[in-house]
């Protein structure tokens, strides 16, 4: 995986790569978000279930940062959206053949933001939040969220 | 027939206004003699109750289906919008065979069917069917698999798969009510009930409405075997328990996305050995991993009702030949054969103790092989069509390859149980062909230059060394060329893809699939352009038939080409579901009574023994 640095990516953002409000709402939060990876998010892995690690209990709540994927959403613009360890080759939504991985986290963004190219490693930060939550408009149940999300794009593969 | 034709004739000197109906079975239906079935007529306009009149072979339909009305004055799309009246009556049953012609009018609405009622053999052929069902199974599947396995000298093969000695045959027909394409819904639906229906649907005939679990209904083959015998149901699939294929064993809905309901409905239906992926369906909401939106457990449900249940090959040895196996191995679908037995990809390093499906079937039979009434087995290799779509051809030949050893397994079985039916065949195909060979000596810079076709082809040079069944490796320098007739925008790279499954493209902002980068830098690998929409994510399902062998007693009724549907019919025949008889004989109560004396659980009719 060819992760850029953050320097490269303002680079990239000064030639247009990415929406620059993207940058701008990402940068303040930056500092102070305590980086979580998606290997770092269960403790134990098994058929009956999955438990999260002990860093996970213990950021809950706090503000943090993980990289990874973007999903590609319902639509265009979006206020949530999935975030996933490897990018995604068949989308769940839309087709009945193929299924959510296990490992994902749900991003709820704080305004709308368009969405990244496929392939594309974003960051994003936000506020851990741990516990099922059925999300009331789409249903989609998620078990460990992002909320008041931001996101930059970091890299290409 | 010539009825039918005036009927359809009239019909259509109608139609000019909205002035059609749709009855549900469908014309040509074929029905089991007494099995359970919803009856609907959909008119395309509001009508009133007492303008609609509907005959079956001349008689009212309310006399001669023996129930009420079922009138419905209105129904409405997702929108609210008014789609016009219907008639629904549930659970309606025939009790003699023979041909039934339905006539429908109310105003100038009015539509004809004729539905071909079946009976069967008064006493069955086969104690046991093993159904085996290579999911996306082609002839190439087949081909491939042969010449990895057992390898080819002088243009003979060295060795036979399992399924090339079935003495049987027939071609099937795989297409749906909606479309000559297919899926694995569907096609499995109409092996399962005898009835055709639209892509997606389990067990149903699609209808009008929005909701995907009011559709009428058809019985399927786990609930005729309940209705009439005391034998045991087993599955063994090596995806989700809930994918389409075994979901249709069991399972009614419109929309074979409904995973978490058709858990449900495997629930009450409890086929006595459950075996494959799919444990987050299992799962309370609560339970990180679930994907259920309710809180309800079913491994605490399948416990509770007395099953034993195992969560890796350990485990599953552990119960083997308990009464009633729950064996979850993965929470999603269990990972491709070859990733399990030698390159340890995909999500092995999670779970690296999956069983296979030869070990699953072999705990399956010693199981279900208690019962002195026998059973009935389906066992999916459903995972040569998930490696197929993304054109992972070696992932799915060596699928196809352990598919074969399960059939090894069924025809064992058979060869000391000779009062066991064995068929193997497929859902639907796949565009898949092998043309040749690929050979890293060949000379030239381009990887095109080392597809060997006609004579430069000469034979591929995998090897057994282990006498495993499996060729050792599957990276030869002299390797099978496999190429697919469709796909999206991907690279072709000429190697089989050792690093993980094949993921031949990704979803841009628009919606569409491009070529997936990744594989880009791959020696030689060369971009090719897709075929087929833009918004498909992988290759596609082929409508080319599919190859049915089968040997036992009724084997005899698979010849020639048949409908999926009709082959519901030989497998009913097989164990005389349309005899008047059976369960009656033998009453449920009986078989409670035994088991709670013996200690058992008695959430069904498993019998004493
Ligand atoms: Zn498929």
């Amino acid at each position: 995986m060819a992760a850029t640095s953050l320097v490269i990516d303002r680079r990239r953002l000064l030639t247009g790569a990415v929406p620059a409000a993207a940058l701008l709402a990402a940068r303040p939060a930056r500092a102070a978000a305590a980086s979580l990876t998606f290997e770092e998010l269960y403790g134990t892995i098994g058929v009956l279930g999955l438990a999260f690690s002990d860093k996970v209990k213990a950021l809950a709540g706090q503000e943090v940062a993980m990289r990874g994927f973007m999903a590609p959403p319902l639509k265009a613009e979006a206020a949530f959206f999935v975030l996933t360890a490897i990018p995604m080759a068949l989308c769940p939504f839309c087709s009945s053949d193929a299924d959510w991985p296990n490992d994902i986290v749900v991003v709820y963004l704080d305004r709308k933001q368009t969405f990244a190219p496929p392939a594309t490693l974003i960051e994003v930060t936000g506020r851990l939040e741990v516990g099922s939550w059925t999300d009331p408009e789409s249903g989609f149940v998620s078990l460990i969220r992002l909320t008041h999300g931001r996101f930059a794009v970091v890299g290409r593969l | 027939m010539r009825s039918r034709l005036l009927a359809l004739a009239a019909s259509v000197a109608l139609s000019g206004a909205a002035d059609a109906a749709t009855v549900m079975p469908l014309d040509r239906a074929t029905i089991l003699v007494g099995s359970p079935f919803d009856f609907k007529v959909e008119f395309e306009a509001k009508v009133k109750a007492d303008e609609v009149r509907i005959t079956v072979n001349g008689e009212d339909y309310r006399t001669a289906l023996g129930a009420g009305t079922g009138f419905v004055e209105v129904e409405t799309d997702k929108d609210g919008k008014e789609l016009g009246s219907a008639v629904l009556l549930r659970g309606v049953r025939i009790a003699k065979p023979g041909r039934y012609t339905v006539e429908a009018t109310a105003g100038n609405d009015r539509w004809s069917v004729t539905w071909e009622v079946f009976g069967t053999a008064d006493a069955p052929k086969a104690r046991n069917i093993i159904f085996l069902l290579g999911d996306g199974l082609s002839v190439a599947h087949r081909t491939a698999a042969r010449l990895m396995a057992k390898g080819m000298t002088g243009g003979k093969a060295n060795g036979r798969l399992a399924m090339d000695d079935l003495d049987r045959m027939a071609f099937i027909g795989t297409s749906a009510t909606d479309a000559v394409a297919t899926d694995s819904a569907n096609t499995m639906s109409a092996y399962m009930t005898g009835h055709k229906t639209a892509v997606n649907a389990l067990g149903v005939y699609a209808d009008r409405t929005p909701a995907s679990l009011d559709d009428p209904r058809v019985e399927t083959f786990a609930e005729a075997v309940r209705r009439q015998t005391r034998k045991s149901v087993g599955l063994v699939v090596t995806s989700e328990i809930e994918d389409a294929t075994p979901a249709a064993v069991v399972a009614h809905t419109r929309r074979r996305a409904d995973k978490a309901e058709i858990v449900e409905m495997l629930f009450s239906v409890k086929p006595e050995v459950i075996l494959g992926g799919g444990s987050a369906y299992f799962l309370p909401r609560a339970v990180p991993g679930s994907k259920r939106r309710d809180d309800k457990d079913f491994i605490a449900l399948f416990r509770e009702a007395g099953y034993a249940l195992a969560t890796d090959r350990d485990e599953l040895q552990a119960i083997a030949g308990r009464d009633r196996l729950l064996g979850l191995f993965h929470p999603g679908n269990l990972d491709y054969a070859l990733d399990r037995m030698q390159l340890k990809k995909g999500t092995v390093g999670k779970f690296p103790r999956q069983p296979g499906l030869v070990e699953m079937t072999r705990a399956a039979l010693d199981s279900l092989s208690r019962n002195p009434d026998g059973f009935f087995l389906m066992v999916e290799g459903s995972c040569i069509d998930k490696a197929s779509h993304p054109l992972d051809w070696e992932r799915a030949v060596f699928d196809t390859i352990e598919f074969d050893q399960a059939v090894a397994v069924a025809r064992q079985f058979q060869a000391a149980h000779p009062d066991t039916l064995v068929v193997v065949t497929g859902d639907h195909t796949h565009g898949m062909s092998v043309i040749g060979t690929i050979n890293d000596d060949l000379p030239g810079d381009e990887m095109r230059e080392k597809v060997g076709t006609y004579a430069a082809a000469g034979f591929p040079n995998y090897e057994d060394r282990d006498g495993d069944g499996y060729p050792d490796r599957v990276d030869v320098s002299r390797r099978l060329a496999l190429f697919g007739t469709n796909g999206p925008d991907h690279y072709e790279t000429f190697r089989p893809k050792l690093d993980g499954p094949f993921e031949p493209a990704l979803k841009t902002q628009g919606g569409t699939y491009v070529a997936n980068d990744k594989y880009k830098d791959v020696p030689g690998a060369v971009l090719v352009k897709g075929n087929i929409p833009k918004d498909e994510e992988s290759g596609v399902h082929a409508v080319d038939d599919v190859v049915l062998q089968a040997a036992g007693p009724g084997a005899e009724g698979f010849k020639g080409y048949m409908e999926e549907s009709d082959v519901y019919r030989v497998l009913a025949d097989a164990f005389a579901l349309g005899a008047t008889r059976t369960v009656a004989n033998s009453p449920a109560g009986q078989a409670s009574a035994g088991e709670a004396s013996a200690g058992k659980a008695s959430a069904g009719k498993t019998p004493s023994k």
